[in-house]
């Protein structure tokens, strides 16, 4: 009786559930933009408030497609969104197609040691409505550092990094992996996503 | 105007004191040369066991066995009063250190904003006090005369100029602070008070005494400009302590870091600014070791900064015995306090943007935060620039065939050996009348590993790939 007991504790608490039964969970996320994945997601968009993952095999696979949307509907909204030492010189022509104000967008520009002081900067200031970086060398501690910088700003941040991380823990509230299906087109597959169990079937972006 | 001076009779004594953890011990000032040791100053339970300034050190022994004795330091007598000038810098924005011992700050400017003389008299009485300082403070229509008036008498106010030349008038001028040694010769040759000597015939008197005791009558009394050096604080901070002995633990250094901490916060808050960096540098007989302090905001708080200085310092191992203690802070940002509407649902520690900026080109370099515009040519590496700033428009871009969202600084080799085209080509012939010719046919490219390449190839080719931007 006693075990019973505990194990309605733990679903109470959230740390466990029925698999196959989709628990309730406030849709409360920040929509991405794409339908398909805000279906997919247990909040139904990015989850405020935290750190979000994007495991990459190469830069240029489509990370900026999946993030595009949302950026641009924040910039518009006149929010601004810092993304920090990106590995290539964002086209601002390309940007502003897609609908970035880029007037809100801030570019910033560091070593890979302040770049991860200035994501956190950024992420816990609650200047800016979304973060983007590139914390190459991040490890454990830094990523929980950058998600509870993320919870005390009430920011999005978006953490891209290679996909050989994917095999390490991370306190990144979703997770989210680019991969081939067998067609090779890239589509992204939930790894962790807070709230819920991941889906099991992933997400193919809109081809450009 | 209105001058308070604060006399600090006893500043290099006190310079010392305030660093010591019980400054009730016997404690002397020793100057002097090497052959002949003296006492410079010495404090008050050792005056009462009858030591005395200007007493030979041999002869001090012999009254008090017992006593700490520390070297004096001229320079650190001025740095002291450097350092009160920034205080007082708080209360006036007019404040001069430029006599020896004493401060003047000029208070009338002031009667608005922190209430009537009494009330800033306390307020300063207070703060000296917090700070370790004896002091005595006296007001007056003139700075010359207010510094005269703190010798004679502490707490000595007055307002009008008839009732300040009425009291100058009784003035013996042995106490008048006249230039050089001329109080005392005046003094021998019968003129008691200042009535009198301005009683004397002017010419015969500056013939007689020369030009400077003339100039400082009219300046006491007010009939001449007096031109003050006045005090602008630095825009950084630099404080030393020099311990005097070898310190090899933590729990020593606690207390002068208390101090040097509390004084930093002093000097923060007359600036009305705040520190996110500084350096803990402490001072070894060779070499010195720094702690480094960095803040994720601009503050000002002593007891928060001495913890989080404390904490940093009990982490390094001190190899050396630490003889001396230096505190610098190179930026000083502005302080923002942590305010917080009622009803305001966004963090605490909210940061708006200029702010954030502002920090971050602080540690990153001063043109690291930028924008990206876009630019008429229709050459990629000229498409856009870079916009430093608010001020600048962001002009929209003419339309183009699409353009990868991520543009490589330079164009590389594009290493894979079968890229798929995806669409192309889209020729590109510009730049002839700059110098910077580009001839190029751009293409879209899929490569093995998924990813979308913005490649060019030379005109008419299919081949040679020069990778120029990702479609991300």
């Amino acid at each position: 009786m006693g075990a019973v007991v505990a194990l309605d504790t733990l679903l109470a608490a959230r740390t466990l559930w029925h698999a196959g039964r989709s628990t309730a969970i406030a849709a409360d996320g920040e929509s991405t933009g794409h339908d398909a994945l805000d279906a997919l997601l247990p909040q139904g968009g990015w989850p405020r408030r935290s750190l979000t993952e994007l495991l990459l095999p190469a830069d240029g696979v489509g990370e900026l497609a999946l993030l595009l949307p949302t950026l641009a509907r924040m910039t518009q909204a006149g929010s601004a969104v810092a993304v920090i030492a990106p590995p290539y010189i964002p086209y601002a022509t390309a940007w502003q197609v897609a609908g970035v104000d880029l007037s809100r967008l801030e570019i910033i520009d560091a070593t890979p040691r302040d770049a991860l002081w200035a994501f956190e900067q950024c992420l816990r200031s609650g200047a800016c409505a979304a973060v983007l970086g590139w914390p190459v060398h991040a490890d454990g501690p830094a990523l929980r550092r950058l998600q509870v910088a993320a919870d005390s700003g009430e920011c999005l941040g978006f953490a891209v990094r290679d996909r050989r991380h994917a095999a390490n823990p991370s306190a990144a509230a979703l997770r989210l992996e680019a991969v081939s299906d067998p067609r090779g087109d890239t589509v992204w597959q939930v790894r962790k996503c807070r709230g819920g169990p991941a889906p099991a079937h992933p997400f193919a972006l809109a081809t450009h | 105007m209105l001058w308070a001076c604060v006399l600090l009779p006893q500043l290099a004594l006190d310079a010392v004191l305030r660093r010591l953890p019980q400054p009730e011990a016997p404690l002397a000032l020793i100057g002097g040369s090497a052959q002949l040791r003296t006492l410079h100053a010495v404090n008050l339970s050792a005056a009462q066991a009858g030591l005395r300034a200007g007493m030979r050190l041999t002869a001090a022994h012999a009254l008090l066995p017992e006593f700490a004795m520390v070297e004096h330091d001229p320079q650190a007598e001025s740095r002291m009063q450097r350092f009160l000038a920034s205080w007082a810098y708080r209360h006036s924005s007019l404040v001069s250190a430029q006599w020896p011992g004493c401060l003047v700050l000029e208070v009338r400017a002031s009667f608005r904003l922190l209430g009537p003389w009494p009330r800033i008299e306390a307020r300063l009485r207070e703060e000296l006090g917090g700070l370790g300082f004896q002091h005595r403070i006296a007001m007056a229509p003139t700075p010359r005369a207010a510094h005269v008036f703190a010798g004679l008498r502490d707490g000595l106010a007055v307002m009008q100029a008839e009732a300040m030349a009425d009291l100058l008038d009784r003035v013996p001028v042995r106490r008048a602070r006249l230039p050089d040694d001329n109080g005392e010769r005046l003094h021998r040759m019968g003129i008691r008070d200042l009535r009198t000597l301005r009683g004397l015939p002017r010419d015969s008197l500056r013939r007689r005494f020369g030009l400077p005791v003339l100039e400082y009558l009219d300046r006491l009394y007010g009939l001449a400009d007096d031109p003050l050096a006045c005090y602008a604080p630095p825009d950084h901070f630099d404080a030393r302590i020099e311990l005097g002995y070898e310190v090899e633990s933590h729990m020593a250094l606690l207390f002068p870091l208390r101090r040097l901490i509390g004084d930093l916060c002093t000097y923060l808050s007359i600036r009305d600014g705040g520190v996110q960096r500084f350096v803990l540098r402490l001072e070894h007989e060779q070499g010195h070791t720094d702690v480094e302090v960095g803040l994720l905001a601009a503050e000002r708080e002593p007891a928060m900064l001495f913890e989080l200085t404390r904490n940093r310092l009990e982490r390094v191992q001190i190899e050396h015995p630490v003889i001396g203690m230096r505190l610098l802070a190179r930026e000083l940002p502005p302080f923002v306090p942590a305010a917080r509407d009622l009803f305001d649902t966004r963090p605490q520690q909210q940061l708006p943007w200029p702010q954030l900026r502002e920090r971050l080109r602080a540690r990153l370099g001063d043109d690291a935060v930028h924008r990206v515009a876009p630019a008429g040519d229709p050459r990629p590496e000229r498409a856009w620039r870079r916009v430093l700033g608010d001020g600048a428009c962001i002009p929209v871009a003419p339309v183009r065939p699409p353009r990868p969202a991520w543009l490589l600084p330079q164009p590389v080799p594009l290493r894979d050996p079968h890229p798929r085209i995806v669409s192309g080509p889209e020729r590109l012939e510009s730049g002839w009348w700059d110098g910077d010719d580009a001839r190029r046919d751009y293409y879209v490219l899929e490569t093995s590993q998924g990813q979308r390449a913005w490649a060019f190839a030379p005109p008419g080719e299919q081949g040679g790939w020069m990778l120029h931007g990702w479609f991300a």
